[in-house]
């Protein structure tokens, strides 16, 4: 049986099946597809988002227990937009996203093992220990990173967008923020540029209403939908938290963008369930516990898609619980895989600074890197 | 070898690097129909079309990202700041993104790219306009840091930089891009490096980068005047750095004195100085003396920014310092 203590948040037992009357309109018992889905889909997609919630709260685990460090910033409530606006996606598109990275990696493709390992800092991790939680890449999988600093990847997704034009392919790279990311200077910079040379660039904010603990409407002089008209780009709004909505616009929008229908700005609507991150609690000064809970009561992509698929008869509880109990397995497992990792050589320290160390002259002048020869007392230049 | 300017050097090694490999191309403001705004770029537009020689908007922080971007995709950006005075609108990108992506990645993704651009002060264009940029550049491991102050090095410098697959920041001259020199003809390519001594002496060595080279030379040339010969070291790459060559002609003349262009604290100088003692003590005659700019933003004035600037004299001065000898006529 599956346990109580995570009932609102996993969406996987049935709640108290309240929602169940509301939606039946528009979900007959007798169709097998919503929204051109096919039950299969459905479930890929019910299954991906557990995914993402179950290693969110492995990593939230690991974190209680030391085996996670630094800063950690949880996806948990926001998985609809991992699934909805990721897995539409060609395998050679592009991703890049901010800080709370770790399910955008796995929508990605970057396995479930790589990300809970760099999360651990061991070698096996997709960073090889050197990133961290904020820092994933697997460029093999189109997954750019993983940026620390608000903002500063809206120019990094916008020159990849560039390479995509020069070279004349047809991928398209989708560049995620935080809303707060919105008024930074690098993302007015970024939209003013992909709009003159018309990039395939679909920029998405994640707006979960707060940048950190400041709600975007008390720092924001206009509405999220009005930021991209001053460059005559497009803007839409979904609901992230139904995913099915979300895959629906992603998958149609990545094959417009794809067809040269140039930059797009998407507002995506959701909610962080968590505190921003580790060390912020769920709710307090700047949210209340009410507004936190009528949240993960009511707008959990998980269970919003569950019961539209109960509803519609096309999942029953035995098919979630295995559902479960299989990515709950896969999580346990990244967790032990990334336990039994090693933790970095040290005498790996200097690798990678530089990707050309050049025959000629010093890079590291701590008196310790690796180098050429040099003589004199302090002159320990070898690492 | 042929004779040419400063600036036609280096548009002759982004030439020779854009005919060899398409994925360079150059962006920055004014580098394609105003032919770049010190004319380095002159005629790249009308050779290679605006998919390869773009302007872009005075969006320092936007264009060195979006080179940066393209770059993590294999491509190869030339990125021209105006100036390198206004790199620091763009500060976030060269050393949160294009220095530490490869160690973050653990080497998956690599940043093949070159800002480059004027540096240090031209002639009374006042505080913001006129500083030295190389030691905040210099600081972040992950960047690689180049000053041609020749028509030859620069070509072979900025050929080398676009081929190396790290961040490189070419860090040029404005008041160079008129001088004249031999350069040589054809595939011309400097190793990242390599020091070039260009003076030889023997009884004091003036180790220097970039612009102040002919600071140098004009020093030592007053000094030989008094009969003391000076070695003049050009660094020319600061980051990776010759060390070796630094240890030999400290070596030769145990003698020292640092010129550079910018200020002196945690200058380019400070490191070349602790770098001196902790590997060259035993061969040190006197203290290492440094010059550079008067510690102050760079006035107006004219009479206040020749003040401010690091003369010849004050290298003569330095120099019979550590020689422990009076000031002299020279």
């Amino acid at each position: 049986m599956l346990q109580a203590t995570k009932e609102m948040e996993s969406g996987v037992t049935n709640g108290d099946g309240s929602g169940a009357a509301e939606e039946q309109d528009d979900a007959p018992g007798d169709v097998d597809v919503i929204g051109g889905l096919a039950r299969e889909e459905l479930h890929s997609l019910l299954g991906e988002m557990l995914l993402y919630r179950r290693f969110e709260e492995k990593a939230e685990e690991a974190y209680a227990i030391g085996k996670i460090g630094g800063f950690c910033h949880l996806h948990i409530g926001q998985e609809g937009l991992a699934a909805g606006a990721i897995r539409p996606l060609r395998a050679d598109d592009l991703v890049i996203t901010a800080y709370r990275d770790h399910t955008m990696a796995i929508a990605k493709g970057i396995t479930p093992r790589a990300a809970m390992a760099e999360l651990y800092g061991r070698v096996d991790g997709c960073s090889g220990g050197r990133g961290g939680s904020m820092h994933l890449f697997d460029p093999t999988v189109g997954f750019m990173g993983g940026h620390g600093i608000v903002g500063g990847q809206i120019p990094i997704g916008t020159g990849l967008g560039w390479a995509i034009r020069y070279r004349g392919d047809d991928q398209v790279c989708v560049c995620f923020m935080g809303d707060a990311a919105v008024n930074q200077g690098a993302f007015l910079e970024s939209l003013n540029m992909a709009a003159i040379w018309h990039l395939p660039v679909i920029y998405v904010v994640e707006n979960n209403e707060y940048g950190m603990g400041t709600a975007f409407s008390r720092v924001s002089a206009t509405e999220m939908e009005a930021r991209s008209g001053a460059y005559g780009i497009p803007a839409h709004t979904v609901n992230g938290q139904d995913v099915l909505e979300t895959y629906r616009f992603f998958a149609d929008m990545a094959e417009r963008v794809r067809g040269g229908a140039g930059p797009q700005f998407v507002n995506a609507e959701t909610y962080r369930f968590r505190g921003h991150s580790m060390s912020d609690p769920v709710s307090g000064t700047y949210r209340s516990k009410e507004e936190v809970e009528s949240h993960v009561q009511e707008q959990d992509p998980i269970t919003i898609l569950r019961d539209r698929l109960m509803e519609a008869d096309l999942l029953t509880q035995a098919e979630l619980e295995a559902m479960d109990a299989e990515v709950r397995a896969v999580c346990e497992d990244a967790a032990e895989f990334a336990d039994a990792s090693p933790v970095p050589d040290p005498a790996t320290l200097y690798d990678n600074v530089y990707a050309e160390v050049n025959a000629h002259g010093r890079l590291f002048l701590d008196g310790r890197g690796p180098g050429p020869a040099a003589g004199g007392p302090g002159g320990a230049t070898h690492g | 070898m042929a004779e040419m300017t400063y600036r036609d050097a280096l548009n002759a090694a982004m030439c020779q690097e854009m005919d060899r490999d398409d994925s360079v191309f150059l962006m920055g403001e004014e580098v394609a129909e105003y032919d770049g705004a010190y004319k380095v770029s002159r005629g790249m537009l009308a050779r290679y079309g605006d998919r390869r020689v773009v302007d872009s908007p005075i969006s320092e922080l936007g264009f060195a990202g979006l080179c940066v971007g393209a770059a993590t995709t294999g491509l190869r950006p030339i990125c021209e700041f105006m100036t390198f005075n206004f790199s620091f609108l763009a500060l976030d990108q060269v050393i949160n993104n294009a220095a530490k992506m490869f160690y973050m990645s653990n080497g998956r993704i690599s940043v093949p790219i070159v800002f480059r651009g004027p540096t240090g002060a031209a002639l009374q264009l006042a505080a913001q306009h006129s500083q030295a940029c190389e030691t905040y550049y210099v600081h972040a491991p992950g960047v690689k840091v180049v000053t041609p102050g020749t028509p030859a090095d620069a070509k072979g410098l900025l050929a080398a930089a676009i081929r190396d697959d790290d961040p490189v920041a070419v860090m040029e001259g404005e008041l160079l891009y008129n001088v004249r020199g031999e350069v040589p003809d054809g595939e011309y390519v400097i190793p990242l490096g390599v020091a070039d001594l260009k003076r030889s002496g023997g009884d004091v060595s003036i180790i220097t980068h970039g612009k102040m080279v002919h600071v140098a030379l004009q020093a030592a040339t007053m000094l030989a005047r008094d009969g003391i010969e000076a070695d003049v070291l050009d660094l020319r790459s600061i980051r990776p750095l010759d060390v070796d060559a630094i240890l030999e002609t400290v070596a030769r003349t145990n003698r020292v004195v640092y010129l550079e262009e910018g200020w002196p604290f945690a200058g380019v100088g400070a490191q070349i100085v602790a770098l001196i003692q902790e590997e060259a003590f035993d061969d040190l005659d006197a203290p290492v003396m440094r010059v550079t700019q008067a510690d102050v933003p760079m006035p107006y004035a004219k009479t206040l920014e020749q003040l401010a600037k690091p003369g010849a004299r004050n290298v003569v001065d330095a120099c019979r310092r550590v020689l422990y000898q009076p000031a002299g006529s020279s």
